[in-house]
């Protein structure tokens, strides 16, 4: 077992693992006012990084982040939180390997400990074709400087001894892939960091005020409706993941997103025992353990479209059974939580991340699945698109028009599990 | 999990089933006439709004036959 894992001589856990105190009051509640160089529509990471990436790089500090609900409740509250960025196609691995170098510099960069914990990434595999696929997403990975090796069962059990590795299960762990920056970070304090860095910067954080259409001049898009009056805008971003299309809607753009529920669930809390996060495609589950102690477990979307931010028992009941597969040791863990997000899904399983057809009007869509983990590059080249007008290098290739011209981003491969 | 109205064997559990996506998205009547865009609309564009949906499933596990119903995407209640 790791020493990450250990503990104090005094029974406590290390520092690392000790949750920051949270303060009474970490960023202002802002009033809607009555204009703003920028609305952001969703204060999740994504709108949230959008806004501090605003301020902080592009000196546009009037700007507004409308909420529906409540500061990051949506899926930055329902995620497992795990980071990492070995994807195989050369436009999501620079996109995800640049969210992993600023995940790496956040902490120093926004003052805030949000735990980021870089324990490592293990995908298994369990036929040779996986196999030979695994070890090609790891030769490209390479070659786009993504640290990722393919590892073989032994080296997978010495990573992760609470794998059963042995030959005679049903689906043997024939290797993985390890990415050994990969991790978890504690996903509502970076949520906490970011509105805490973005208020300071003069952003307003505006929770309960629900957008409910737009202003428009022609095909210029210039403010939005909400629950709370109407606010004019320079431009407008969108980052309302799940909701995006029912915002669209609203300007009769349709665009190619498909909102599922993706659940995860929770245990007990138990002792540290579980090193590194630990994904399969092919049983399908995806595991780690929070720092709290909680296993924390995913899998696949639910196959119909859905809002209602709740999922079908048998998936639970699948990854349950995937989960025992592969950790026999979890028989008698017990279910605390369940819950689900509404992800929005694209045909090609990649972002859309660009100007609309309307002018002053941007989105930021689509994430699938993968939407945390891409954070703070989320943030960085959708405040570029928003401030500059056209979209960051990063972000050039996800623009919505690849569905006219053909270019998709078929992402699907590398995805940690099928959507 | 979803109990589906399949209209020839009755209500049976969402396991029993594949879904199948919007319902009654006409096939192009002159494809060769479509330009790219109308193309991509026709390929990767469905609805996808909160609340009352028509949408197809496919009864795999049971008689086999596709089947269209209206389901509520926030609450997934069947419409009768």
């Amino acid at each position: 077992m790791r020493s990450r894992h250990s503990r104090t001589p005094d029974g406590t856990a290390p520092r690392a693992e000790r949750l920051p105190d949270p303060p009474a009051r970490l960023w202002r509640s802002a009033e809607p006012g009555r204009s703003y160089d920028v609305v952001i529509v969703g204060a999740g990471g994504h709108g949230l990084a959008t806004a501090y990436y605003l301020a902080a790089e592009h000196g546009i500090r009037d700007v507004a982040v409308l909420e529906r609900g409540w500061l990051a409740g949506g899926n930055m509250a329902r995620n497992t939180t795990i980071i990492r960025s070995n994807y195989l196609l050369d436009e999501s691995a620079a996109l995800y390997g640049h969210a992993l170098d600023l995940w790496e510099r956040w902490p120093a960069e926004l003052d805030y400990d949000f735990l980021l914990s870089q324990r490592g990434v293990l995908n298994l595999v369990h036929t040779e074709q996986e196999v030979r696929d695994a070890r090609r997403r790891a030769f490209a990975n390479g070659l786009n400087g993504i640290d990722a090796e393919f590892v073989g069962p032994d080296e997978v059990a010495a990573l992760c001894p609470i794998l059963d590795v042995s030959p005679d299960r049903r689906y043997p762990v024939l290797g993985a892939t390890w990415q050994a920056r990969a991790g978890i970070a504690k996903h509502d304090h970076v949520a906490w960091a970011l509105a805490t860095r973005a208020s300071e910067l003069g952003v307003d954080l505006i929770e309960q005020c629900e957008v409910t259409g737009f202003v428009t001049d022609g095909e210029r898009v210039t403010g939005v409706r909400t629950s709370r009056g109407d606010i004019a805008a320079g431009r407008v971003g969108l980052a309302a993941a799940g909701r995006t299309s029912e915002l669209t809607d609203i300007l009769g753009w349709r665009i190619p997103l498909q909102s599922h529920p993706l659940q995860a669930l929770v245990s007990e809390l138990l002792e540290p025992v579980h090193p590194c996060v630990v994904m399969s495609n092919h049983v399908h589950v995806y595991c780690s353990q929070a720092h709290k102690g909680e296993l924390v477990l995913g899998a696949g979307i639910d196959s119909y479209n859905g809002y209602g931010q709740r999922g079908s028992v048998q998936v639970i009941e699948r990854q349950l059974a995937a989960a025992l597969e592969l950790f026999p040791i979890f028989a008698r863990a017990h279910v605390i939580r369940t819950w689900a997000g509404v992800v929005d899904v694209t045909p090609d399983a990649s972002p859309i991340i660009g100007p609309t057809p309307f002018e002053g009007l941007y989105v930021n869509c689509g994430w699938g699945t993968g939407g945390f983990k891409a954070t703070p590059a989320a943030g960085r080249v959708f405040a570029h698109t928003v401030a500059t007008g056209s979209p960051h290098p990063l972000a050039e290739p996800y623009g919505w028009e690849r569905f006219r011209t053909g270019a998709l981003i078929d992402e699907h491969g590398a995805a940690a599990v099928a959507h | 999990m979803l109990l589906i109205p399949c209209p020839w064997c009755g209500n049976r559990d969402e396991v029993e089933f594949r879904y199948g996506g919007q319902a009654q998205v006409p096939y192009p009547v002159d494809p060769t006439s479509l330009d790219d865009a109308a193309w991509a609309d026709y390929l990767f564009v469905r609805d996808n709004h909160c609340g009352s949906y028509a949408e197809r499933w496919v009864h795999a596990d049971g008689c086999r036959r596709w089947f269209d119903v209206v389901r509520d995407t926030a609450t997934n209640e069947f419409a009768p």
